[in-house]
């Protein structure tokens, strides 16, 4: 894992100007998710978005574990679902009893479930960090997703658990049961725990996560706890992820043991990757293109996980950073005034690339769609998997995107050093 | 009662013996490269799968020997492409590497080999009961499996504690920089144990396959029992994790035959409790708890032992 610091690490003892950009970047944040479904009003965009905003907030719990704390989880998915079922169990206690507790307060809850969980089990399960770690919250998140098929009354079951989330006493006259309303909701609790989740990282407490990640033993010697810390850090991500799982419980008016299995802990886990662990927004950016991906994904292709599963080792193999790493990269570079000598590089190796890129996904259509027939369609062309034509092509782009992709990559490594020896000579880059 | 205690033992120690088969490869891959490989399973898998297919065109021994070595060519190339690659950053890199690629083999496979399970089948050389135990005919390829695996697990204990070749494995486990300046290309030492290791993994794919049920979410369904075995033995114990095998093999298969609750052991509770918890639990069967055994375990050791039983470190 890297350990660059986090982008925001130094504003603090910045002046007022910087100050300024950065609540300037919280307010345009919210006002995009004001305005966006008003640019988008359609049905489909409002459930896209519902979907994206719980699917950051989630990513960005997982990264107080993996990002801030260094912590693998591969059980995150647990606090979620929990938070889910907590989420539903106190709605339909909130029905049953008449309490008055209108809908917005209800994901406060779920936060409590995921709290809940994270607390009894934490204490165990953060005594080891690094792989250690990574596998015990393996056994424990399959300990949780079986247990809930034999727990019925508590978890429903394979059915799950309904609830109806427009039966809740009404807030601001607002009933929650058209998707804008709980788009709203769900943005409302997005930017209060992302701030809630910010602030965090600025704490004492978020600082010396950084440390008892980079440097546990040293930690120890100046007094703290590095066990202490994790499970800190444990317990707010279970909070948080919880929260998460509540606004999925509201927005689809079920919780099942879906939420709580191996498949959505491994995709937070890619989302929270891809979009990158050193940066704050690096998290939103990987939901984004996750959720985005996948929800666009299913309709055109039916090994769409593959592609995920690929990216995700592309990711890991050549940018560890993920895609915010990537873009902060360039930082320096635009600050000395030497971006546009990579530029050009860039615009040579697209071609071969995303010749590449085609071949790998004809050949994967190919293979996939071989037994079924059905006929592929590539930027316009059809291609029958079954005819050699297909494979053919499929085989000179691989292997000749590859072989070109290859030299145009060799020539942007080395514009990229030229740009950082000047960079670093103006004095932009450490 | 007797029938059921031979029957589930014999089954029981055939999966611990399976399970160490596994659990070897990734132990030895993880104390030597610091790597946990979490796509060993997968390599488990496409043994099966390679087996399966290699055994419709050219049967079932020539599968035997060639389904490994197409795995254990596998691995390597993961490990000189990817992992030796991936290296500089660090070990959680490593892990999400193989996590990554765990990933995408279970969809290749059902990719290309569909979702639901394939018409394996045990050869027809060895499809004859080898012996009756209370008129239960006990199939004569879970011997020969059992066969496969004791003979593996003796000839990995005697390559590694008794040649040359284990002697230079040992050392470049604790001291590669020593055993590079002897002479030995270290590089090549960790890519061929990790060849042999997700060969061995395949090789247990492809005897497992038949007996069990070969289908593209095999993996999922044991590589985290395979985590725990090794947690429960101790990280990077060979010996923790043959007895971690053993436990969990026969500690699961008892759990799977035995068909008690509370409920039928102290009586149904009260019928006007209504359903809750309480009777959730004072209802379940010992058969329902078995896929959790082994995670109930884990946390067990844990809380009690958290370097597992024969490890030897914290962390």
């Amino acid at each position: 894992m890297t350990t660059t610091n986090t982008s925001t690490s130094k504003i603090a003892d910045k002046p007022a100007g910087d100050g300024m950009r950065f609540y300037g970047v919280w307010l345009i944040g919210i006002a995009a998710l004001i305005v966006l479904p008003m640019v988008f009003s359609s049905g489909g965009s409002l459930t896209s978005f519902s979907l994206i905003g719980i699917a950051i907030v989630f990513a960005l719990s997982y990264n107080i574990l993996l990002g801030q704390t260094g912590l693998l989880s591969f059980g995150h998915a647990v606090h979620y679902g929990l938070g889910g079922f907590a989420a539903c169990h106190m709605m339909n206690a909130v029905v049953s009893h008449g309490w008055p507790i209108p809908l917005p307060f209800i994901p406060l809850f779920g936060g409590l479930g995921g709290l809940v969980f994270a607390i009894i089990i934490g204490w165990v399960m953060t005594k080891r960090a690094g792989t250690v770690f990574a596998m015990i919250s393996l056994g424990i998140g399959e300990l949780v997703a079986s247990s809930s098929l034999i727990l019925r009354s508590v978890f429903g079951g394979e059915s799950g658990i309904t609830t109806d989330r427009t039966a809740l006493p009404k807030m601001f006259g607002w009933s929650f049961g058209p998707q804008l309303q709980v788009y709203y909701l769900i943005a409302f609790w997005l930017v209060l725990s992302a701030i809630a989740m910010y602030a965090l990282t600025r704490t004492p407490l978020g600082r010396i996560s950084n440390a008892v990640r980079d440097n546990p033993e040293r930690v120890q010697f100046i007094g703290y706890d590095p066990h202490v810390v994790r499970y800190l850090a444990f317990c707010f991500a279970g909070f948080f992820a919880g929260v998460a799982g509540g606004l999925a419980a509201i927005n689809f008016e079920i919780a099942n043991s879906a939420y709580l299995g191996a498949i959505q802990s491994g995709l937070v886990l890619f989302s929270t990757f891809i979009g990158g662990t050193a940066y704050f927004f690096g998290p939103i950016l990987g939901a984004i293109l996750v959720t985005y991906l996948q929800l666009g994904l299913t309709s055109v292709t039916s090994v769409w996980q593959l592609y995920f599963g690929i990216i995700f080792i592309g990711i890991v193999m050549f940018s560890p950073g993920g895609i915010a790493g990537l873009v902060m990269m360039h930082r320096p570079l635009v600050r000395a005034g030497t971006l546009w000598t990579v530029i050009p590089s860039y615009l040579v190796a697209v071609v071969p690339t995303v010749a590449l890129a085609c071949g790998v996904i004809l050949t994967i259509e190919t293979i996939a769609r071989y037994s079924g027939g059905d006929v592929i369609n590539l930027f316009g062309i059809g291609f029958r998997p079954t005819s050699p034509v297909t494979w053919v092509a499929a085989a000179v782009l691989v292997i000749g995107g590859a072989f070109v992709a290859r030299l145009t990559w060799r020539r942007i490594a080395d514009a990229w050093d030229r740009a950082a020896t000047v960079a670093r000579d103006r004095g932009y880059l450490a | 009662m007797l029938e059921l205690i031979v029957i589930s033992t014999l089954n029981g120690v055939l999966f611990g013996m399976l399970l160490f088969l596994l659990s070897s490869g990734l132990t030895v891959i993880f104390s030597m490269m610091g790597v946990l490989n979490f796509a060993h399973a997968s390599f488990y898998m496409l043994g099966a799968f390679f087996g399966f297919q290699l055994t419709k065109w050219s049967g079932f021994w020539p599968a035997l020997v060639l389904a490994p070595l197409l795995v254990g060519a596998i691995g390597m190339a993961v490990e000189r492409y990817g992992l030796r690659n991936t290296h500089k950053h660090g070990h959680v890199a490593e892990l999400l590497l193989t996590f990554g690629l765990a990933f995408a083999i279970e969809e290749i496979v059902s990719m290309i080999w569909g979702k639901s399970p394939v018409d394996y089948r045990v050869p027809t050389l060895l499809d004859f009961p080898a012996f009756t135990v209370f008129s239960t005919n006990y199939p004569a390829y879970k011997i020969f499996m059992l066969a496969v695996s004791v003979v593996i697990f003796v000839a990995l204990l005697i390559v590694l504690k008794r040649t040359r070749v284990g002697l230079i494995v040992q050392a470049a486990l604790t001291h590669p920089h020593m055993v590079g300046h002897l002479g030995h290309n270290v590089g090549r030492v960790f890519m061929v144990v990790f060849g042999v290791g997700s060969a061995l993994a395949g090789l247990a794919g492809v005897i497992a396959g038949p007996a069990l049920v070969t289908q593209s979410d095999m993996a999922a369904a044991l590589g985290p029992i395979l985590f725990v075995v090794i947690v429960f033995g101790g990280l990077g114990s060979l010996p923790g994790a043959f007895i971690a095998s053993l436990v969990i093999g026969l500690v699961q298969t008892f759990a799977v035959a035995l068909n008690g609750s509370l409920a039928s052991a102290f009586g149904p509770l009260d019928p006007s409790a209504g359903p809750s918890v309480l009777t959730d639990v004072w209802n379940v069967t010992i058969a329902q708890v078995a896929p959790i055994v082994p995670y109930l375990l884990l946390v067990i050791i844990l809380i009690v032992r958290p370097m597992g039983l024969m490890g030897t470190r914290e962390s």
